[in-house]
């Protein structure tokens, strides 16, 4: 039987956005399915990013010629557009970085180094990426603080009463990623900043797989901190997102120590200039936010819950095709319960060669730990290929997926 | 095959990764060396018997784990080291692994041909007291 097709999303209609997809291997068109590495950038992103540099580029610095005026504007208004797409109360709350790695590691210097000591503990996942689990990891060293990582079990779910005996007084710190990159388990983020506040501790999100790719909205969910890229949005590279929640973000010191970040310099001192800025030190990313803006209103355009219908719809596609291969392992839960990407190994043959013979095929996806080597240490595997999907692909793509699966199977058999 | 020709998969390749030459252990070795390859998770681990002159390759055997580049590759370079001066052995590079791999190596995958090789001269090495590590690793590569 033919599964449901999207008929939320003109695929076609999307298709014809992005160039990129029609390029050509010797004549086989690229399927691009490495989505959750990076994801490709729509014409009506790309041509803001060459309109600013045409029309309007200049440093922001608020203000004395027309072309700074209009910069400074639109990297404002920027800031607007992403915490309206979050359901953030304001710019305050919005800070503008190179990634989510460097929004996390914001948080683990600014607050980290001032709160942590020993006695307190971290509290993460096994399916952490490294860019948190790493940040916390050194933090934690470097203060004397004690990480802790809730297990993940069979099915790739997050062992929840286990957290609730993990999460305690001590703890000051819950740091969950929302979607794993690895797995596609789709976590309770809400109800775990629900047991980390019963315990006076933070939670910080790594939202760098689920704000590409479902509605979300920080308040709801009650996260303290919250980081995503927007690379993995339709966005470029070189702009992520912190979002903290204001009072904290108000009493946290910065990180980061330069211009545009300071209110008045004297040869003795220094005062912050106001929320964000005071964590946007130097000059910022300006070209980068006002293209992640318009990405925002490109994903608006077609509606977050479209997108999460149509990736669901392909994740769980592809998991009940792939799964008729013999022996093939797929990481994380089953196929109607998960995020838009699928991780498997194809019996015993290496992630590395099958990716690279999909590639003989022009199909693009990832193979490796997904920067979550400690999670594949506990499966026991090296390394998975990784298939993940947006919005512009195609159940015909996932086929030939398929195909190319095949043919490595043949050719290892 | 596909597109980019890619023939990194030649029958050849599959071959030795299917049926390797050369697997297993000697128990009175001269010396035995291991490494890996963190990016892929391979590893090999080589034992080397010399003979009495101690400057050429007797007999060789491996045994591994990992992608079919990595051991192709190092089934391949034990038939070579038969017979092999040490000498021989310590002059091959990159370039060798590739001509004797017979097919073009994505750069990202050079660390997982060169493994095999980079254990044996490390094993020597460290057997005539000109090196000390512990593991070999193609980190740098
Ligand atoms: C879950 C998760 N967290 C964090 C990151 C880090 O993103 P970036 O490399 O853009 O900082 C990624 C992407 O690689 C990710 O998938």
């Amino acid at each position: 039987m033919e599964p449901k097709q999207s008929e939320l999303l003109d695929v076609e209609a999307i298709r014809k956005d992005f160039p990129i997809l029609q390029r050509e291997f010797d004549g086989t068109q690229l399927v691009y399915l490495d989505n959750a590495a990076t994801s490709q950038t729509p014409d009506q992103v790309i041509d803001t990013i060459a309109d600013y540099y045409r029309e309007t580029n200049a440093n922001v610095h608020r203000g004395l010629h027309q072309l700074s005026q209009e910069a400074s504007i639109a990297y404002e208004n920027a800031h607007d557009r992403v915490a309206e797409f979050i359901g953030a109360e304001g710019r305050e709350e919005v800070v503008f970085t190179k990634n989510a790695t460097e929004s996390m590691n914001t948080v683990a210097y600014a607050w980290g180094l001032a709160e942590l000591g020993p006695g307190d503990e971290i509290v993460m996942t096994e399916m952490e990426h490294h860019a948190a689990l790493v940040t916390w990891q050194q933090i934690a060293k470097k203060t004397g603080a004690e990480v802790k990582y809730i297990p993940v079990d069979e099915e790739g779910y997050l062992d929840m009463d286990a957290a609730r005996e993990l999460i305690t007084d001590d703890t000051e710190m819950v740091s969950v990623v929302h979607v794993s990159n690895t797995l596609g388990t789709i976590n309770p983020v809400s109800e775990l900043a629900d047991i980390a506040h019963d315990h006076d501790s933070l939670i910080f999100v790594d939202g760098a797989q689920s704000v590409p790719h479902m509605p979300v909205d920080v308040q709801d969910i009650d996260a303290d901190f919250f980081a995503f890229s927007g690379h993995k949005m339709l966005g470029p590279t070189g702009i992520g997102v912190l979002y903290g929640k204001e009072h904290l973000l108000e009493e946290m010191q910065p990180y980061l120590y330069g211009g545009m970040m300071i209110s008045k310099v004297t040869f003795e001192d220094s005062t912050w200039h106001e929320l964000p800025w005071k964590f946007e030190a130097g000059t910022p990313v300006i070209s980068q936010g006002i293209a992640l803006a318009e990405a925002c209103d490109y994903l608006d355009d077609i509606g977050m819950e479209n997108v999460e219908h149509h990736g669901e719809r392909l994740a769980e596609y592809a998991y009940d095709q792939l799964s008729e291969f013999e022996g093939i392992q797929i990481l994380g839960p089953p196929g109607d319960d998960r995020a838009a990407l699928v991780s498997f190994n194809l019996g015993s043959v290496h992630a590395h060669d099958t990716s690279e013979i999909l590639n003989d095929f022009a199909v693009a996806v990832r193979a490796g730990d997904h920067c979550t080597q400690p999670l594949h240490d506990k499966l026991g595997i090296a390394a998975s290929a990784r298939a993940s999907f947006y919005i512009y692909n195609t159940k015909a793509e996932v086929d030939k997926l398929v195909e190319a699966l095949e043919e490595t199977e043949a050719l290892f058999a | 095959m596909g597109i980019g020709g890619s023939d990194m998969y030649r029958q050849q390749i599959l071959d030795h990764y299917k049926n390797p030459r050369n697997y297993g252990e000697i128990e009175d070795a001269t010396f035995t060396h291991v490494g890996e390859n963190p990016m892929c998770g391979d590893t090999i681990e080589m034992d080397v018997v010399l003979d009495d002159d101690e400057q050429t390759i007797q007999q060789v055997a491996f045994r591994g784990d990992g992608c079919a580049i990595s051991q192709a590759s190092a089934s391949m370079l034990s038939e070579q080291l038969h017979g092999m001066p040490i000498e021989e052995l310590q002059e091959m590079d990159r370039d060798d692994i590739i001509d004797m791999l017979g097919v073009d190596i994505s750069a990202m995958r050079v660390k997982c041909a060169v493994l095999a090789e980079k254990v044996a001269q490390d094993g020597a090495e460290i057997y005539f007291g000109e090196k000390n590590v512990d593991k070999t690793t193609t980190e740098e590569e």
